[in-house]
């Protein structure tokens, strides 16, 4: 048996780290425990906290029977720590160190810029369960206020993963940091999540859906990313995650899916052929395709963000370094350290967005923005196979990666979603045309009230084709108390 | 190549209209003084200038800016610095810049940030306008060394944003501009904690950066705005400036550019490239002393001891970036000593007027920035020179002054004098705190209490000489053999000898901040500077940005 594949789960902590002999660092995860509890209860989902909830938990690393299904409190959930199991003879796959064996500890000379990694990465996991703490009162079904506390609980175990990584590798400055993760608040003003994207609130569920799609997307490239890495326990950590990380995506992707298809069965069954009617179609009580799209320019526009300068030194020394890869690294077949090499980037000069060859290590925020590109357009394609099987005259389409940018090389002008470049004043008279308004705020946030009957479902969302873990329609997904 | 008239020549002159990078605002007494670089506005093409990140361009725009606020707006009491950007302060010089720059330019521009700086934390002690630094961002090397001239640093607690000196293990070179120095000196911070500060990359956040004296004080995003306004208000109502007075403009300084030649209204320049010398010859007045206070301020920019000064002060930025091989100024005075004396008398009777200060203020800094000058000054004191008072303090800047004794053949001016005045004696220190004739006299306190006692005699050749205030005196006979021979002498050593040497007989006596930033930091600096670790195609400068490691040779030198 590979090293690790053994998972301990006898202790306060599951895990196949060896905490049990860990002396130091299990003291150090049994002193942060407790606040992570009360961070749960604080900061976690606004209520169902008694409530079992019939939830996925991790108990071992073999990919073919990593986890097990059953009711569960919330706060109760095994959070542990498993890490993908060792490859022996691992070596470091790219970078300036490139086949050297994969380190184990953490080097010195790369000690700061790892830990900062870590952070970031780890400081979106508890942000998102903040973002999301006040949906599951207005949950459509049992089946999604589930998906949402099983988005929930993998977010908070992810976060146990870094502060495990912080606390094992990083000493003192690691437990400062992996303190401070429970100190900083989803959109507090006084003591923000590191990221933006991780900061706008998630006010509905049509948000929530396009949230996972898109946003967790980039959760799960960066975590691909980091999976390459030349450090060891980092990379076995993130590409464990990934396994749960796939469910939130589905949950993204369907969820609107599933909005879709309500949205066109109820044209079709009044009748309504104009996508663009939207009174008409809004007094059927679902949610139009045009609101829709304007969803989807804000989460994927705000989601780019998150991918950083176009142009980033940080990401170049990350890869030159070893600490970080890129998307299925792998599987690539260049020499790994670029040197040489350039990629084309879209940039704006003297405010016009022109493309230009720009060396490839410094370009890699880039390279895998368009990795991440690549695959919501495909997700947008399979969305719009249902608005066609419908025979509604409608696409969905990404917009222009200038659209509504606050960071990067476009963060200084104005586009439409075309790429069209607009001044203030139009940009001003255009912008809700864009993006949703408060009155389209509005009408979503007035469609969600919580449908808790058992295998029924909000009338703005279609049931889902099967169940979670084969379960029947009528399944109890959460037996709220 | 012309020098003086070089097409690309950098120009100092501008003024808040053409600024790009800064902007100021005024409210309740105090000016917040907003940096909001254009990335596509730097100095040459080659880099962009994200981030706040700066070069010299941004830097000749804050001393534009350090200097109207003291002279155009006697009403404001406290100046806050800070970002108009979101989310960043400062990331500091443009490292894309440092990278293409010549040694020489890099040199250059730290010298002037670092005279910036200094005239900064001079407006706070001197001038009765506190500057306040409002850190609402990271503020990373440069970004941090800027805010450590505030006499107050309120940095954001959002739990991002830091204060840092990266340069070392991201660059490879030290904080430039005064940043290890004020670190120790000025906010006594811990050596051992300093030696941290600066090893850590991203820098110290919040009450950490409080506890280790970084910063003043640490402020959460929601009291930020306010905080940052109110204690700009304090600060203000501690100023003794007058609210109520208007102040003068300080209008586009006109000067005539010829081959060879640069002229102001009071002040010429005449550079001979063949033989690296510039000469520069400083005139009085030719307007009579003002009759009173209000008359001198009516003169504004054109009352002749600020023009002089304005007109030195760019005159010696112009050779400095524009003429490098022009390694030997001729320091040169004409007109009548009893008016120069005049002035000062003026200067010292009104001395508690806002504006006579800000201009004897003003008159210290040049003459500041011509004891840091790397060329080699030489005075000639001449008949028809008026080398008295303030204008004395050239012969005592200059590495060796001249003076011809008696009267030339056929010339029937009188002979050459210097007369020393109150001025020499207190109100325009060098750097090390002592005046220039202090630090002539180092060690011989004696001379000094002589040359006091002096004031007010116009001292020939040969008594001048007696009291050591000149190096050589020579008559007729010698004199054109002996300065052409001293001059040739002078420029064919090697120009860094020179400068180090110079730089070295200079400052005697006693270290302060101030000449420990422009010594012992920038000495070191500009060693790194040209160290293959820094510069060269493997350093870290070189490198920067490629995301590839430099390649350092290892061995201590």
């Amino acid at each position: 048996m590979p090293e690790g594949m053994h998972v301990d789960y006898d202790g306060l902590i599951p895990n196949n780290v060896g905490l049990a002999q860990d002396l130091r660092v299990r003291k150090a995860l049994e002193t942060w425990h407790p606040g992570y509890i009360d961070w749960w209860k604080e900061m976690g989902p606004v209520g169902f906290q008694e409530s079992l909830v019939y939830l996925r938990t991790a108990i071992g690393v073999d990919p073919t029977g990593w986890a097990v299904f059953d009711y569960v409190k919330m706060p109760e959930y095994k959070w542990g720590i498993l890490l993908a199991p060792k490859v022996e003879g691992r070596k470091i796959p790219f970078g300036r160190h490139k086949g050297e064996p994969a380190w184990q500890e953490v080097p010195g000379e790369y000690r700061a810029m790892l830990r900062r990694l870590i952070v970031v990465q780890g400081d979106t996991e508890p942000a998102s369960v903040e973002q999301q703490r006040h949906l599951g009162a207005t949950a459509p079904s049992l089946y999604d206020l589930r998906n949402l506390f099983q988005v929930n609980v993998e977010e908070g175990r992810h976060l146990w993963q870094m502060v495990y990584l912080l606390q094992k590798y990083f000493g003192a400055d690691g437990r400062e940091e992996a303190e401070a993760l429970l100190e900083r608040r989803s959109g507090d003003a006084d003591r923000p999540r590191i990221l933006g994207a991780f900061n706008e609130a998630t006010p509905d569920w049509l948000s929530f859906f396009m949230f996972t799609f898109f946003t967790d997307r980039d959760g799960k490239m960066q975590l691909e990313a980091l999976a390459q890495s030349g450090f060891d326990p980092l990379s076995r950590s993130c590409r464990f995650m990934l396994t749960e990380e796939a469910h939130h995506m589905f949950v993204g992707a369907t969820g609107v899916q599933r909005i879709l298809q309500r949205t066109v069965s109820a044209m079709n069954e009044a009748g309504i052929e104009d996508p663009y009617d939207v009174e008409a179609v809004r007094r059927l009580g679902v949610i139009d395709l045009p609101v829709i799209q304007k969803k989807l320019n804000l989460h994927f526009s705000l989601t780019l963000d998150l991918f950083g300068n176009e142009i980033s030194t940080n990401a170049a020394n990350a890869f030159e370094a070893g600490l970080k890869g890129r998307y299925r690294e792998d599987k690539l077949t260049d020499d790994h350290q670029l040197h040489n090499a350039t990629y084309p980037v879209l940039r704006c000069v003297s405010g016009r967005i022109v493309e230009e060859q720009v060396p490839a290590l410094s370009a890699l925020n880039m390279r895998l923005r368009d990795d991440y590109v690549r695959e919501v357009e495909a997700g947008v394609a399979r969305w719009n196979q249902v608005i066609a099987k419908g025979n509604i005259n409608f696409k969905l389409k990404l917009p222009h990666v200038a659209f509504n940018r606050a960071i990067g090389e476009f963060s200084t002008i104005h586009v439409d979603p075309d790429g069209n470049i607009l001044d203030d004043a139009a940009w001003a008279a255009r912008k809700s045309e864009f993006l949703p308004s408060s009155d389209d705020g509005a009408y979503i946030a007035d469609l969600m009230k919580p449908m808790f009957e058992r295998g029924r479902y909000a009338g703005w969302i279609a049931p889902p084709r099967v169940g979670i873990d084969n379960k029947p329609g009528d399944f109890e997904y959460v037996r709220i108390v | 190549m012309d020098a003086v008239a070089a097409p690309q020549a950098i120009d100092f002159r501008t003024e808040p209209a053409r600024y790009k990078h800064w902007r100021i605002e005024l409210r309740d007494n105090v000016a917040y003084l907003i940096m909001d670089v254009d990335p596509n506005g730097g100095l040459v093409p080659g880099y962009e200038l994200k981030l706040n990140s700066y070069d010299l361009a941004v830097d000749i725009e804050l001393h534009d800016a350090v200097q109207r606020l003291r002279f155009e707006h006697p009403e404001v009491g406290a100046v806050v610095l800070q970002s108009g950007k979101d989310n960043v302060f400062s990331a500091g010089a443009n490292i894309r810049m440092l990278g293409q720059s010549s040694h020489g330019h890099k040199v250059n521009f730290c010298k002037f940030t670092n005279e910036t700086r200094l005239a900064i934390e001079d407006a706070t002690e001197n001038s009765g306008q506190t500057y306040l630094c409002a850190v609402n961002g990271p503020a990373a090397g440069g970004g941090y060394e800027l805010a450590l001239t505030a006499a107050h640093i309120m940095l954001i607690d959002d739990r991002r944003s830091s204060v840092s000196l990266p340069e070392t293990p991201l660059l490879a070179v030290l904080p430039g501009t005064g940043g290890l120095t004020r670190l120790t000196d000025k906010r006594r911070v811990r050596r051992d904690l300093a030696d941290v500060f600066c090893t850590t990359e991203e820098g110290v956040r919040g009450k950490k950066a409080v506890a280790w004296r970084l910063v003043d004080e640490a402020i959460p995003p929601s009291a930020w705005a306010e905080t940052v306004a109110k204690r700009a208000r304090e600060a203000a109502a501690r100023s003794d400036r007058p609210r109520d007075e208007k102040g003068i403009t300080l209008t586009r300084l006109e000067r005539r550019e010829e081959p060879h030649q640069l002229h102001y209204r009071y002040l010429s320049v005449v550079c001979e490239p063949e033989k690296h010398r510039a000469t520069i010859t400083l005139r009085t007045p030719t307007e009579a002393l003002p009759a009173s206070l209000e008359e001198a301020v009516a003169r504004g920019d054109r009352f002749w001891p600020l023009a002089l000064a304005r007109e030195f002060d760019d005159a010696i930025l112009h050779l400095r970036f524009n003429a490098p091989e022009l390694g030997l100024w001729v320091l040169r005075t004409e007109g009548d000593p009893a008016a120069v004396l005049a002035h000062d008398a003026f200067l010292e009777a009104h001395k508690s007027h806002w504006l006579m200060r800000e201009i004897r203020l003003f008159l210290k800094r040049v003459l500041k920035r011509l004891d840091v000058t790397s060329r080699s000054l030489i005075a000639l004191i001449e008949p028809g020179s008026c080398f008295a008072g303030s204008l004395a303090e050239l012969a005592f800047a200059a590495d060796r002054s001249v003076m011809f004794a008696g009267q030339r053949a056929g010339d029937n001016r009188s002979p050459a004098t210097l007369t020393l005045g109150p001025a020499n004696f207190g109100c325009y220190p060098m750097g090390n705190g002592l005046t220039r004739l202090a630090t002539r006299f180092y060690g011989e306190p004696e001379s000094l209490t002589r040359a006091e006692a002096a004031i007010g005699q116009a001292l020939e050749a040969d008594a001048a000489s007696e009291l050591g205030l000149v190096t050589f005196a020579f008559d007729e006979a010698d004199w054109d053999d002996e300065i052409r021979i001293m001059l040739e002498e002078r420029a064919s050593f090697s120009p860094d000898a020179l400068t180090g040497m110079e730089a070295n007989l200079r400052f005697a006596g006693p270290e302060t901040m101030e000449t420990r930033i422009f010594g012992r930091l920038t000495a070191w600096q500009n060693w790194i500077f040209q160290r293959p670790n820094a510069a060269g195609a493997e350093g870290a400068l070189g490198r920067y940005g490629s995301g590839i490691k430099p390649d350092f040779d290892y061995n201590r030198v």
